[in-house]
């Protein structure tokens, strides 16, 4: 018993650590990532490559003050932060980085991470509401409005994906596409010839729930300041930016493990966890110079996209796949 | 988008928007009644750094005042400089020898070029963009570089003496200019390729934030806000000065009115600008910069005097009243900016808060230079 809860305990904190590190490296990451785009060099100052950047605005952000404005609903203020990071760590906990590397195996995994995923929004939400300021108010109705579009076109992509592979348990996923690229979901098969589409709309759906440019309008920094964290110094703007890395991490996780293999070689062979994190950064790397490349859309026109194009041609794939199912 | 608003009453609030926003690139402010994301009514709050340029200009004498006329106009400073230095001429009847015309012809178009380019970038970096600032920052640098050398400073130059120049340009500015021709067409077709394609870049700017002819004539906006809707005009052509008329080039004009089309206009006229640049250096000619006569004392006769220049934002106006003494009864600056500025409460009124933004970043605005 109490072995148990121990593994339970070191598979929580080996989960805490992955995510906060990554969110920290990422942010550096990012960073060079965007100086290589932009010609210039970038963090470069503190330790090789500047590498100890994290760990200095790591302690910045700790030491500082934590600011709370006048006339904010303080337990809606302190609670969003939490709650950006908290369901990000916990979708860590079902995601199989290897056949043996995975803290907690469900068979309900691709449900659980949605479920947690979707109380985002809610940080969000209670982010922009809390703080009461006006640009935090609208970028949270912004924000909330968008989750909610893009959520839907996920779903039944991800729903399209579950009724061919007729699991949810995310390892079973990965296992369904073993032995090489042509195994992989993103591959069209006879039974789902529109795979690449439904990759692409995961894609871009995934862009839209990390709140990643061009799709940024929470913290659309040129008209709404900084978006619902305005109001946010220290590490409640530490947890949000975080939270937002730790989320990236977790819908490039996600990418990898529906459409691209999880921790499958794209020729059969040597499978490893080694390949799971290539394929995941290679991911974030597209983020990162999607977000460096493109201007922002407007707010009318990401809700176009997600109900105009989004969601009719994911049901269309849904009904297409379900009747050729049917067929073969 | 402008669409349909349907107000309730009391449900509208009031949105600050400045005098510290991002958006405003100084310290503007525009007070916005907003339903949720709709703009009702706007009302630009002007004068949080008015320096009573205009007042400096009756109590100094005219050399003493050149300075503050790059104080209007970070980006584009030598424009100013050079209609007051006109102005200033016209009523002292100075002569300038056409070197120095020829030379002030080339710098101001170099400034030109790169108070465009800032424009540019912080234009892409209102929608979102952030990435074309950097190229866009690099070519002007290298501008910003070859005026140094040859004008002393980089930003708030004063180049321009009344009858010439400060300083001949050398042999090695010459040649860094002539680089810089085909070096900036490239980079033109760099920003065309990364930018002007991008579908999100398009769709956020074709058919918005119209502002119609006469909107513009109400106004009395001018340079590329007017040239994007329609308007023919440009001071270099219509009310030609200092040596223009010797050089051939084209004023882009776009009938479409909306924000792309007041991108187009700037795009291309820093191309127009080169073909300027390539014109004056290939037809320098040689001699003084400064004329052999000149006044000790500046002081013009009475009498009213007016100078109008193109400079990057538009039409920029000069009017001294001189009663003959060593300083200017009445100093007025007509800045392009303010009026262009002005229109934007009535533009905005109806469309959302992120295409009002981008609006604004197309009137390509200075602070600085709207509160004088």
């Amino acid at each position: 018993m109490s072995l148990t809860i121990l593994n339970a305990v070191i598979a929580v904190v080996i989960a805490i650590a992955f995510a906060a590190l990554n969110a920290a490296y990422l942010v550096w990451a990012e960073r060079r990532g965007a100086g290589r785009i932009q010609r210039r060099p970038g963090p470069n100052v503190n330790g090789p490559l500047g590498l100890l950047q994290p760990p200095a605005d790591g302690l910045k952000l700790m030491t500082k003050q934590l600011i709370i404005p006048g006339g904010a609903d303080k337990a809606l203020f302190m609670v969003a932060p939490v709650l950006a990071m908290a369901p990000a760590i916990m979708s860590f906990v079902t995601i199989p980085f290897s056949e043996n590397i995975v803290a907690r195996s469900m068979n309900i995994g691709v449900l659980m991470i949605f479920a947690f995923a979707s109380l985002g929004a809610m940080s969000i939400l209670l982010a922009g509401w809390g703080s009461r300021n006006k640009y935090g108010v609208m970028a949270a109705v912004r924000a909330v409005s968008q989750n909610i579009s893009y959520e839907i076109p996920m779903l039944i992509t991800v729903i399209t994906i579950v009724m061919m592979t007729g699991t949810m348990d995310l390892k079973e996923l990965v296992a369904g596409q073993s032995g090489g690229i042509w195994n992989w979901n993103l591959v069209p098969s006879l039974s789902s010839p529109l795979m690449p589409v439904a990759f692409l709309i995961f894609f871009i759906c995934t862009l839209a729930e990390t709140n990643r440019a061009p799709f940024d309008l929470g913290e659309a920094e040129s008209e709404l300041v900084a978006g619902f964290h305005t109001e946010y110094g220290s590490m409640g703007f530490g947890l949000f930016f975080m939270g937002e890395y730790a989320n990236i991490v977790i819908g490039a996780s996600l990418i990898t493990i529906l459409f691209l293999g999880g921790w499958g070689c794209p020729l059969g062979l040597f499978p490893g966890v080694w390949w799971f994190l290539l394929k995941i950064y290679l991911l974030i790397f597209s983020f990162i110079w999607i977000r460096w490349t493109f201007p922002r859309t407007t707010i009318y026109g990401l809700l176009n996209l997600s109900w105009k194009i989004l969601i009719p041609i994911s049901l269309f794939n849904l009904l297409f796949t379900a009747g050729l199912l049917k067929v073969f | 988008m402008s669409g349909p608003i349907h107000i309730q009453p009391g449900e509208t609030f009031i949105l600050n928007v400045g005098p510290q926003h991002p958006a405003t690139h100084g310290v503007l402010r525009v007070k916005m009644e907003m339903d949720g994301e709709y703009i009702v009514k706007a009302e630009t709050v002007l004068g949080y750094i008015h320096r009573m340029h205009e007042l400096m200009g009756e109590n100094r004498t005219y050399p003493q005042v050149l300075p503050n006329l790059s104080r209007l106009d970070y980006l584009g400073a030598l424009g100013y400089t050079h209609g007051h230095v006109l102005a200033v001429e016209r009523a002292s009847g100075i002569e300038v020898p056409e070197r120095a015309e020829y030379i002030r012809v080339i710098t101001v178009e170099l400034n030109r070029v790169a108070s465009h380019l800032f424009w540019f970038g912080a234009f892409v970096m209102d929608l979102g963009g952030f990435t074309p600032l950097m190229y866009a920052i690099e070519d002007r640098e290298y501008i910003l570089d070859m005026l140094e050398a040859v004008t002393g400073s980089r930003l708030t130059y004063c180049y321009y003496r009344f009858g010439g120049l400060y300083n001949d340009i050398d042999d090695e500015f010459i040649d860094r200019a002539r680089a810089f021709i085909p070096r900036m067409r490239k980079s033109l077709k760099k920003y065309d390729a990364l930018v002007t394609g991008n579908i999100i870049f398009r769709k956020r700017l074709e058919g918005i934030g119209p502002i119609s002819a006469e909107m513009c004539r109400k106004y009395g906006a001018t340079g590329p806000v007017a040239r994007g809707s329609g308007i023919n005009f440009d001071v270099r052509k219509n009310e030609p000065y200092s040596v223009y008329p010797e050089f051939d080039f084209d004023v882009p004009v776009y009938d479409e009115c909306d924000s792309l089309a007041r991108y187009y206009v700037r795009m291309e006229e820093m191309e127009q600008s080169l073909r300027i640049i390539e014109q004056g250096l290939d037809k320098l000619p040689e001699g003084p910069i400064m004329p052999k006569k000149k006044p000790k004392l500046i002081k013009p006769p009475v009498g009213d005097y007016y100078q109008a220049v193109e400079t990057a934002r538009g039409s920029f106006g000069i009017r001294i009243v001189s009663d003959g003494t060593k300083n200017a009864y009445r100093f007025k600056l007509r800045s392009p900016t303010y009026s262009n500025m002005s229109l934007f409460d009535e533009a905005c009124e109806g469309m959302m808060i992120m295409d009002a933004l981008a609006l604004m970043g197309s009137l390509d605005l200075v602070i600085p230079e709207i509160d004088r």
